[in-house]
Order: C-alpha cells, then sequence, then structure tokens
C-alpha cells in the first residue's frame, strides 16, 4: 500500500511581492508604489500602511498610471507600477512603448493576476497576450516567476536592475520549487530536473505542472529535462539550444496564447540554432470558456497527464 | 531676458527651423511656428536648466508632447547650448539623432520620448509627484497641442493632477485651432477650455501665445493647484501664407514659397 500523499501547501506569490516591496521600502525611500484602485489586488495593504505618502494610487486610468510612473523615474523614484495585467500590458501598451521601453525609463511594471487567474471573469479580464505584447519591446525584460521564491528573488533583483521590466505574476497558489535563498539571475533558466529524452520547458503556474508531467513520464520510463524558464525575454539561448541538442525534443507549456509567448520564445531559437521536434501547450488562438484556472489549464491540454502525453507523442516524432 | 530680447530669439528660431524644415524636405512647420514663442520664453527666461549638465536633478522639467514639432525644440536646445547649433542640419538625415519626434537618451535636454500623441502629460504629472515626494524645487511645464487634448489619457492626468495638488506643475495648451487634417471644430470641439480645466479644479490663464509680454507673466505664475495656461496662437504664425491654414500642418514650402517666408522673418529680424 502506497504511503499517504500530502498535498504540498501552496502559496500566493503576491505576497511574496508585497513582503519583498516592502522590504526594500524600508532600505530605499525612493520606492513607490503606483497603483489603479487596486490596493487590493496588488496586495498593497500593508505597503500603504507603512508608507502612506508613497502610494500613488491613479484610480481607474492605466494610461495615465503608466506615464506617471515614467515621469516617477524621471524625478528619481523608483516606482513598481501594479496593476491587473490584462489592463497594465493591454490598456496602456503605447505607453509602455514610448513612456517606458523607449525611453528606457527605470520603472518596474508588475502585471497581476495574469494568465487565467480571472478564469471565470472571462476573456476580457484574461491575461494571455501579455507576454506577446511585453515581449516585442526592447529594453524590457520580460519575467514570470514559479514560486513565492523566485517572485521574491525578482522583485529583489528589479529593485537593483537600472531599467525597466515587467514582472507577471499570478494569484493562483503554486508550491515552493526552488530552494530558499536563491537569487534571480536575469535571462538564465534553472535545471530543476535533469533528463535525456525529452525537455519540458514552463514559467510561472506552469512549472509544477511540467514537474508533475516529468514524473509521469518517468513512471513511463521517460527521463525528462525540466527548465523553468520564467525570463522570456532576454531568453535563455544556451539553455534551449543544450535542451534541443541533448534532448532532441522540447515541449513548452505556459498560461498564456500559443501566440507569441513564451513556446514562440522558444521556438525562435529552435529554429535559428538546432531544428528539433516542438510542441507548444497554452491557449491554441482562442477564447476561453468560464471556469477556473486550473479548471481552464486542464482544459487547454496542460494537466500533467496531458503534458506527458504530449511529451510521448513528440519523442515519436524525434 | 527681457520681453523684446526674447522676441528677437524668437524670430531666430523660426527662421533656423524654416531653413531646417525647408532643406529637411520634412517637418512639422505649422505648429513649430505656433509654438516657437512658447518655447523661447521658457529656453531663454523662465526653466532653471544646466545645459552643460542636462540631468542635474535641480533642473526644471520641460516635456514637449507636442513631440511632432520636435525640430523647433532642437533648434532651441541648439541655441540655448544643449546640442551644437550645427548640428540642426542632420534634422531627420540617417542615422542622425534629430528624428521627427525627440529621444530623451540621445539628445540633452529631452525628459521623455514624445511622439504618439496625449503621453507627455501624464509624465508631467509623474514628475511633478516625484518632487513632491522627495522634496524636490523644480518646476515641471508640458506643453501640448490643442488637438492633442481629444485625448483621453489627459484628461486622466488632469483628474491625477488636481487629486494630487500638483502646484509645481503648468500645462500649456498650445491653443492654435487646427490638429492636421481640419479644425478642431470640425472634429471634436474642445473649445472653450477654459470652464472644463476650471471643472477639474485646475487655476487656468488665458494668453495670446504669441506675445512675450503675456507668455512670461503667465509661465512664471504661482499658486497653489496645477496651472492650465491655454495659450491662443497661430498655426504659421509669422509667415503670411501659413498662418491659420491647416495644410501646413506638414507640408514643406516649395522654393519661392520658402523665400517668401525667408523674407518675411528676416525683415522682422
Amino acid at each position: 500500500m502506497n504511503a499517504p500523499v500530502t498535498p504540498p501547501k501552496l502559496y500566493d506569490c503576491r505576497d511574496a511581492f508585497a513582503a519583498t516591496l516592502e522590504r526594500l521600502a524600508s532600505d530605499n525611500e525612493s520606492i513607490v508604489a503606483v497603483c489603479n484602485d487596486s490596493v487590493g489586488s496588488s496586495k498593497l495593504g500593508g505597503f500603504k500602511s507603512k508608507f502612506p505618502d508613497r502610494l500613488v494610487n491613479v484610480g481607474i486610468a492605466e494610461q495615465n498610471m503608466v506615464g506617471v510612473g515614467a515621469g516617477l523615474a524621471n524625478g528619481g523614484r523608483l516606482p513598481y507600477i501594479c496593476g491587473a495585467s490584462p489592463f497594465l500590458t493591454g490598456r496602456s501598451l503605447e505607453q509602455i512603448k514610448a513612456d517606458i521601453s523607449y525611453s528606457n525609463a527605470n520603472v518596474k511594471l508588475v502585471g497581476i493576476s495574469s494568465g487565467m487567474a480571472y478564469g471565470e471573469l472571462g476573456p476580457t479580464h484574461h491575461s494571455i497576450e501579455d507576454f506577446a505584447w511585453t515581449r516585442v519591446l526592447p529594453n524590457l525584460p520580460v519575467i514570470a516567476p514559479c514560486d513565492r521564491i523566485e517572485t521574491a528573488a525578482a522583485v529583489e533583483w528589479a529593485a537593483s536592475y537600472n531599467g525597466p521590466c515587467f514582472l507577471r505574476l499570478s494569484r493562483v497558489g503554486v508550491p515552493d520549487l526552488l530552494p530558499e535563498g536563491h537569487k534571480f539571475e536575469l535571462g538564465k533558466a534553472n535545471l530543476l530536473r535533469g533528463g535525456t529524452d525529452v525537455t519540458l520547458i514552463a514559467n510561472g503556474t506552469l512549472t509544477h505542472r511540467v514537474l508533475k508531467a516529468a514524473d509521469v513520464l518517468a513512471e513511463r520510463g521517460i527521463s525528462a529535462r525540466v527548465l523553468n524558464m520564467a525570463t522570456v525575454r532576454p531568453i535563455d539561448e544556451n539553455a534551449i539550444i543544450a535542451a534541443a541538442k541533448e534532448t532532441g525534443a522540447i515541449v513548452t507549456a505556459e498560461e498564456h496564447s500559443i501566440f507569441g509567448g513564451l513556446g514562440s520564445a522558444v521556438a525562435e531559437v529552435v529554429v535559428d540554432n538546432a531544428p528539433v521536434p516542438m510542441k507548444r501547450l497554452g491557449v491554441p488562438g482562442v477564447y476561453a470558456p468560464t471556469g477556473s484556472a486550473e479548471f481552464l489549464l486542464d482544459e487547454f491540454g496542460m494537466a500533467p497527464t496531458a503534458i506527458a502525453d504530449a511529451a510521448v507523442a513528440l519523442i515519436k516524432r524525434k | 531676458m527681457e520681453p523684446s530680447e526674447l522676441e528677437r530669439v524668437a524670430r531666430q528660431i523660426r527662421l533656423r527651423d524654416l531653413q531646417a524644415v525647408y532643406e529637411a524636405g520634412a517637418g512639422h512647420i505649422g505648429g513649430e511656428m505656433s509654438v516657437i514663442d512658447l518655447l523661447t520664453a521658457l529656453y531663454f527666461r523662465v526653466l532653471r536648466v544646466w545645459p552643460d549638465q542636462p540631468k542635474h536633478p535641480d533642473r526644471d522639467r520641460f516635456v514637449l508632447s507636442k513631440g511632432h514639432t520636435a525640430c523647433a525644440l532642437y533648434v532651441a536646445l541648439a541655441k540655448r547650448g544643449f546640442i551644437p547649433e550645427e548640428e540642426i542640419s542632420t534634422f531627420l538625415k540617417p542615422h542622425s539623432r534629430l528624428n521627427g519626434h525627440p529621444n530623451c537618451n540621445k539628445v540633452p535636454g529631452v525628459e521623455t520620448n514624445t511622439g504618439p500623441l496625449g503621453h507627455g502629460l501624464p509624465v508631467a504629472v509623474g514628475m511633478a509627484k516625484a518632487a513632491k515626494l522627495s522634496g524636490a524645487r523644480y518646476h515641471t511645464y508640458v506643453i501640448t497641442g490643442d488637438g492633442e487634448m481629444q485625448e483621453g489619457s489627459n484628461w486622466e492626468a488632469i483628474m491625477a493632477a488636481y487629486q494630487f495638488r500638483l502646484d509645481n506643475l503648468t500645462l500649456i495648451i498650445d491653443h492654435n485651432r487646427f490638429q492636421q487634417g481640419a479644425s478642431l471644430s470640425d472634429t471634436n470641439d474642445l473649445a472653450p477650455l477654459r470652464p472644463k480645466l476650471e471643472a477639474f479644479g485646475w487655476e487656468v490663464s488665458e494668453i495670446n501665445g504669441n506675445d512675450m509680454h503675456a507668455i512670461v507673466p503667465a509661465l512664471e505664475h504661482r499658486g497653489d493647484r496645477p496651472h492650465c495656461i491655454v495659450a491662443h496662437t497661430n498655426k504659421g504664425h509669422g509667415i503670411s501664407f501659413m498662418q491659420d491654414r491647416v495644410d501646413w500642418h506638414h507640408k514643406v514650402p516649395s522654393k519661392e514659397q520658402y523665400e517668401t517666408a525667408l523674407a518675411e522673418l528676416s525683415e522682422a529680424l
């Protein structure tokens, strides 16, 4: 009889974001939080209590929010602009382009509740285009941490990085995956598991799902490498090329459209450097039905067993 | 610099702008002529800036939100010593840093990239708010076009500026009554601007934006609220056949027109 399995504790990465920002702000008085009536959803209540003057709430006005962030940076402040990712990125995309990326303003964009986090609220609130929209912009690192440890590390890294970046966070609970004390390194994938038959690449809420898929594959006698690819831009080309050459097949999984996101970014490197069979899992160019984030990820073929099945099918094409 | 001297500098800037647009074969000459008096008063009287230290933390901030009139800004920046005057002849040339819209990472004295309309005022609100947070004493100025005020982002920023009590922010609306393709009154007429800004809590001055004696005191005014100057100007100001003509938004003068304009501006010098 198998030992009883205790499900791992799940953490909301927004808590790690908020705790880290408050800690950083205690030491660095230039840090300000900018939000669009999103104090609660961005978990900025503690920040507001501790630093009431440094919480800039512009109301429901995302274009102005991003412009104000650029101006705050010009005036020597270090703004973290927090808002629901579909509206932060989509509503103010041109401001992100002209005022932040093209101007190279030292502003940290924090997209909360990205992916399918607002699953039940419908496609207007799903943020499955934000990788595509931001990844195309120069000067703008795009980062999707996989757990609370990587979230905290990325928020801390952002404060010391002299330039803009986009942090893509969910609100769906994820287990701890990386070791305590992990340091975020821009553009570096983390090898979470060695393997030789296929490589699974994911970030954000999908990393723990592909790790489970690797377990399923191991039970089927297949050795899967697992890469956590938090940085979508600049992407870790060396890790991708090595994965292509050493395992001969790559599956990507993301809480995003399969167009323009992580899978596309990996495919660009693969096709230019080491063409091998690939499968991109994600939202296949449709508007999603209603349902929770977890339901929708399963619905779109990203349950661990489905990811494993996709890997098995892919290996046959090698 | 006194108003009479400022008028002389403004005419010199007009002349150089005309030459640059004619030589480059492109530009936005109508809106440049309307805004040059305001730019001159800012750079040669009002702004506390150090051309040899363009990023000095105490500098006053200026944002040209109507970025398509970059050429006029470049000429003013050159005359003020931020960039070499001879560089104006590279305007729009391959690899010139003086492209059709100002770039803050390439051109000293430019604070933020502009071009798409409705961006400058939100950024200026952030600059003014930053000064409030840090205790810095600099003042922030931004010039928008009147047609540009049709962009909703400006009204988001207008709300925020009053909410944040930004008495260190001055918005100047270059009210020349024309946008790219039509007069304002034929598209989405915002006039009169004053009551709309006042309704949002701003202090509003209304001036002749081509008269230095009106411009200088308006720019130097300080109150307890964000201040908007509705500057009534003329598109193509200073050149008889361009004045108040919508077709001079981005038309380039023919050789004959250029010589006529040159003569009119030179005569005024």
